[in-house]
């Protein structure tokens, strides 16, 4: 019943660089069951992006196996990952960028549609647009414009009809409302919500906003530096933090309430260390309340402490 | 009654629409076409053959109403040799410039988009032909081949197509860089349709610039190597050519020098005016 459409398996991607390698994403294990979303949170350049990436390899992985619905994407090529690439795609965070700007909205919709021949005739194809932008909330007098004139929410709403154009089963999300402000973000969450239910689709859902996150996710999965720290269910995970840093990132959630106005904010000590080159062992450790001796050899693999809840901490 | 050659939302009606709109275009526009139309037409208005008789008796005349532009030193009529002269200039400017816009265009594309040992070895190749100059090296290629109107417009347009790969390649490095390039592979576009689709409409409008600038720097070049008698042949009229003839006649009859001068000036200004507007016209964004 709940099988698993994504299973990424010691996923790793390196970036060579001067002094050696960047570790963007090191030996990080995960799944995700079908019409599910999992919430990836981190700080800025733990690698969310690059994973999400890695996983449609829009960049190539260095080692490890992406298997979609049990076929291992990192092996394909050629004719075999293009049709992959139909049930795959990607929602970028910046709604601007990511749109041509010298394409019109239908074009940009219907460019998808255009290039994997779809449909046999452009009538068609323009049909469909019209169907698609009426499902993302667009309204058909903005069909002949361009990107540039329009506001962040349409912008991002073009590029959810864009995604959703060719029927995929998995998207992946990555942090589709940080550039819009409050309001817009409550209502392109809501969209992506409301197709998950209308599509079947299955999220991964890569954000640095826990509150969004605990709205949208059914899974959460923690990333402090190219590692995978923690992953569970999204409940449990506010309710039952297990690993240091999470229960960090948490506390950093500002509470609403005139009782906490003069309370300072728990904040981790240190710096982030440098993903390039680092040493074996926990990533956190340095900056870790909960520091022991055996945390330096740690080779930190998540361990399942309790049913579906995943940490990779020794102390625990 | 309004002539309609293409629907009414073409796309180049839009383009056409906002280039009108620009003054400055327009005019260049305009200039262009009046210099085209006498080169098109140069054998209607004049007879090629009044721009090479050389009658002794008429030499170094002032301007008259029978010879507008007076005659040189030969006692050639000048008008008909600035107007068979505009055919020479306009020929080598347009072909050369966009002759290297083709070749150095695909090969700053291919090496912006694709990198690597490509890249690397067009450019050293291209910087080893930029540390040449370049009047020095077209009179190499020239020497090599023979002069004649085919081994000058070869001559400068190797001289021009470094700088024009180095540009490309430039731009297309800047503009592959966007998000919208990785939205286009992940659902499955082919490198052939993002280099034309949606690389090279956005990084235009340098290219655009550079390719009509250069248009006047190829004239001018076309005049240094035609001064030199590496060029055209005489009798050919060709504007830089008749500027170095006039040259001897400086101060007797200065009038030589005005006319292929302020042709050249003209030709100058108008292509680089229409370029500029025809950038402004291609950009969806600067639509009002």
């Amino acid at each position: 019943m709940n099988e698993n459409l994504i299973e990424i398996r010691h996923l790793k991607k390196y970036f060579p660089v001067k002094e050696g390698h960047l570790h963007a994403i090191d030996d990080v294990s995960l799944h995700i069951p079908k019409g599910e979303t999992l919430g990836v949170v981190g700080e800025s350049g733990c690698g969310k992006s690059t994973l999400g990436r890695t996983i449609l390899r829009l960049i190539e992985p260095t080692s490890g196996q992406v298997l979609y619905d049990g076929v291992d994407l990192t092996t394909l090529s050629g004719a075999e990952l293009s049709k992959v690439r139909k049930d795959m795609q990607i929602i970028f965070q910046d709604p601007y960028a990511s749109l041509n700007p010298r394409m019109t909205v239908r074009d940009l919709i219907a460019e998808p549609l255009l290039i994997n021949k779809v449909f046999k005739s452009k009538a068609l194809v323009y049909q469909e647009v019209d169907e698609l932008m009426a499902t993302v909330g667009l309204s058909k007098r903005l069909a002949s414009a361009y990107p540039h004139e329009l506001d962040g929410g349409r912008r991002q709403r073009i590029g959810i009809a864009r995604a959703i154009s060719m029927k995929p089963k998995f998207i992946v999300c990555d942090e589709p409302v940080s550039a819009l402000d409050v309001s817009i973000q409550a209502q392109i969450l809501n969209l992506l919500m409301d197709l998950q239910k209308d599509l079947g689709l299955t999220y991964m859902f890569i954000t640095h906003d826990l509150s969004v996150v605990r709205h949208i996710s059914t899974h959460i999965a923690v990333m402090y530096l190219g590692q995978c720290v923690e992953l569970c269910p999204s409940k449990e995970l506010f309710k039952n933090p297990l690993h240091p840093y999470t229960k960090a990132l948490l506390t950093a959630i500002p509470v609403p309430s005139s009782e906490m106005r003069h309370k300072k904010i728990e904040v981790v000590k240190g710096e982030v260390f440098s993903p390039i080159n680092p040493a074996p062992g926990c990533r956190f450790s340095a900056r870790c309340t909960e520091h022991k001796e055996s945390c330096k050899g740690y080779c930190s693999d998540l361990v399942e402490v309790e049913p579906g809840h995943f940490v990779a901490c020794p102390n625990i | 009654m309004k002539l309609k050659l293409l629907r009414d939302n073409h796309p180049l009606h839009e383009i056409w629409r906002r280039f009108k709109k620009n003054k400055a275009a327009m005019l260049g526009l305009g200039l262009l076409m009046i210099i085209l139309f006498l080169a098109i037409f140069a054998d209607l208005l004049m007879p090629y053959e009044k721009a090479i008789t050389q009658v002794g008796a008429n030499r170094l005349l002032t301007p008259s109403f029978e010879h507008p532009f007076g005659t040189d030193h030969l006692g050639r009529d000048f008008a008909a040799r600035v107007i068979h002269g505009s055919r020479y200039s306009l020929l080598i400017g347009i072909s050369t410039s966009f002759i290297s816009l083709i070749i150095g265009g695909l090969l700053g594309a291919f090496c912006g988009y694709y990198g690597g040992r490509f890249d690397n070895i067009v450019m050293r190749l291209m910087d080893v032909i930029m540390s040449v100059p370049p009047v020095l090296l077209s009179l190499a290629v020239v020497a090599a081949l023979g002069a004649n109107l085919r081994n000058l417009l070869i001559a400068i347009t190797v001289s021009c197509i470094p700088s024009t790969v180095r540009l490309v390649r430039s731009v297309v490095i800047s503009v592959a860089d966007q998000d919208y390039i990785e939205a286009a592979l992940s659902y499955n576009a082919s490198d052939f349709r993002i280099i034309l689709k949606y690389i090279l409409p956005n990084a235009m409008g340098p290219i655009i610039v550079n390719t009509t600038m250069s248009i006047a720097v190829m004239i001018l070049s076309a005049a240094g190597l035609s001064f030199i008698g590496m060029g055209v042949q005489p009798p050919a009229p060709e504007w830089g050519a008749l500027l170095s003839e006039a040259r001897q006649y400086m101060f007797k009859a200065p009038y030589l020098l005005y006319f292929p001068g302020i042709m050249i000036l003209i030709a100058a200004l108008s292509f680089n005016l229409v370029g500029d507007g025809l950038r402004d016209a291609l950009d969806p964004k600067l639509k009002n």
